[in-house]
């Protein structure tokens, strides 16, 4: 893939900030949007909004076929088995907290375990805390190895026969780590614990197939994949799935409705209660049609040449402190030494580059790792050589600002 | 060295210094007002304690961890509330929110060398680091009074 003409399909990547050629370098919070899912949907809405799944007139009948159609483009996209599995939810931490308070708090009760590690986001962390709270249940840590990966035999140590929901993510939004989930997910199936996957920071940059990685749970957002904001997708077991209890209720997931009781829609609409997120999944379903024409293996192939890229010359700095493994996907967290991150990040935002500054919501990973916070650069498939070596420059001159300033 | 102006509203020199050589750092030990706060965006933590006596602020000290802004703007507050009343204190403290905030402010009070910050108003995501320790104040300073 030439990432110089996938960049042109990005309007937003074609501006000045603060007088200099924006660099952006902070998909892993969120990533721009192509053409083509802005237009999808500009086009829903001048052509045929209208709501789904009822009425019977002719728009909501286009905009029925495009919503489901997406779905079936979301079934395709991670190989699940059959529609039935894929949900469409707000983002990845409503559907992690979709299994969080329905399956965690119906399945769990005192001595069970849920297991993580120190290296998950903020929202694959609290919605356990809140089912142990709930149950009784107790949460367990994987620890991790010095260069922050997961060693296979510390997550023997830590599941056990008691443990019933191992919860990882396959990608670390702080050490870049990827994480080896299929042998994850069959140690704990070995221990009778279903897996569940944060798929937030791995979907949009490599080939996902959930019934290879055998999971019974696999959540990610549509906006760190060309998407729009506001739609992810849980993706389930249809075994677990239909033992499940809806989290929300209301219009769209009901099938009778009495005074007094009431029956759910069959699955996958018993789990989106209201009207859905129509344009979102329009745009979602958008964003993988541009992500499969070009190649998910292709993108996974330019990012990792440019994170090594980025490594090999980042390192080259002196007093610059790079956290994680050498092996990683499209991201390089780092600190300089005697800068504050926000610092850092101002001073790139001066030079046009655009980086994330602070705990990451990961803040035991950052007391892991003996920080208040850093700065990460994060990279997509419109990334270039050269946006790296603007951020080298700048991190240069950041190094040589602050430098004469002290 | 400067490479940019933009930048150099933000980083004046009067700023550094008390980043690298904060006035006012420790805890106050015994019967002190004592704040703990944090700005849980980014990290950015502070514990401020504070002796008043006969309503006036007769010591102020301050622990914490973050930027150079967030911990010079600490600082500058501990040194100019100290030997104020409550009152006062809390009156600078709405010159400065309103200062940040870009908007006039009177200027009939003697900033000193919070002055300095005022190029932040510039940097609308760094004013939240500039204003913890103030806000800090603020809540000990009300708890204290009732």
């Amino acid at each position: 893939m030439d990432a110089k003409e996938v960049r042109k399909l990005f309007p937003i990547l074609n501006q000045e900030v603060n007088g200099k050629p924006l660099v952006y370098l902070d998909s892993a919070a969120t990533s721009q949007k192509p053409l083509p899912v802005i237009e999808a949907l500009d086009k829903y809405y001048r052509e045929y909004n209208s709501n789904v799944h009822r009425g019977v007139h002719t728009l909501g009948t286009k905009a029925t076929d495009a919503y489901e159609g997406a779905r079936e483009k979301v079934r395709k996209f991670i190989n699940a088995k059959s529609t039935e599995e894929v949900i469409f939810t707000r983002g990845t931490t409503t559907a992690i907290n979709t299994v969080a308070a329905s399956y965690g708090r119906a399945n769990l009760r005192e001595g069970d375990e849920i297991v993580i590690t120190y290296m998950e986001h903020h929202s694959n962390i609290i919605p356990w805390q809140q089912v142990a709270k709930h149950t009784g249940a107790t949460l367990k840590y994987i620890p991790l190895q010095e260069d922050g990966s997961i060693s296979l035999e510390e997550v023997e140590k830590t599941v056990t026969s008691n443990t019933k929901i191992v919860s990882v993510a396959q990608v670390s939004n702080v050490l870049g780590a990827i994480n080896p989930i299929k042998e994850i997910a069959k140690i704990a199936h070995k221990n009778g614990a279903i897996m569940v996957v944060d798929g937030a920071q791995s979907a949009p940059h490599m080939k996902i197939d959930v019934q290879d990685l055998d999971c019974d749970f696999f959540a990610f957002s549509g906006h760190k994949m060309c998407g729009p904001t506001g739609i992810g997708v849980l993706y389930g077991k249809k075994a677990l799935l239909e033992k499940m209890e809806p989290v929300e209720f209301g219009g769209e997931m009901i099938d009778f409705v009495g005074l007094y009781e009431s029956t759910w829609k069959e699955l996958p609409w018993k789990f989106e209660g209201g009207t859905p997120i129509i344009a979102g999944a329009i745009g979602l379903g958008a964003a993988i049609d541009f992500l499969e024409q070009i190649g998910l293996n292709n993108i996974a192939a330019h990012e990792h040449k440019l994170a090594q890229y980025a490594l090999e010359q980042m390192s080259a700095i002196e007093g610059l402190t790079i956290y994680g493994p050498k092996e990683r996907a499209g991201l390089v967290t780092f600190n300089i030494d005697g800068v504050h991150p926000h610092d850092v990040a101002t001073v790139l935002d001066a030079e046009g580059i655009a980086v994330r500054a602070g705990h990451h919501c990961a803040q035991p990973l950052m007391k892991w790792l003996n920080v208040s916070a850093t700065a990460r650069a994060s990279l997509y498939l419109y990334n270039t050589e050269e946006d790296i070596d603007k951020l080298v420059a700048a991190l240069k001159k950041t190094k040589e600002y602050f430098g004469h300033v002290f | 060295m400067s490479f940019n102006n933009h930048l150099d509203t933000l980083y004046r020199q009067v700023i550094m210094d008390h980043y690298k050589n904060p006035r006012n750092r420790g805890v106050l030990e015994g019967d002190s007002v004592d704040i703990n706060m944090n700005n849980p965006t980014c990290g950015d933590r502070i514990h401020l304690t504070m002796k008043v006596e006969n309503g006036k602020i007769v010591d102020a000290k301050f622990e914490g961890e973050g930027c150079s802004i967030s911990m010079s703007s600490a600082s500058m507050m501990t040194q100019a509330i100290k030997g104020k009343t409550v009152e006062e204190a809390l009156t600078l403290s709405k010159v400065f929110s309103e200062m940040m905030q870009g908007k006039e402010y009177d200027d009939s009070i003697d900033l000193g060398d919070i002055e300095a910050l005022q190029g932040v108003s510039k940097f609308p995501a760094r004013i939240k680091c500039a204003t913890l320790a103030w806000k800090a104040m603020e809540k000990g300073l009300y708890t204290n009074k009732q």
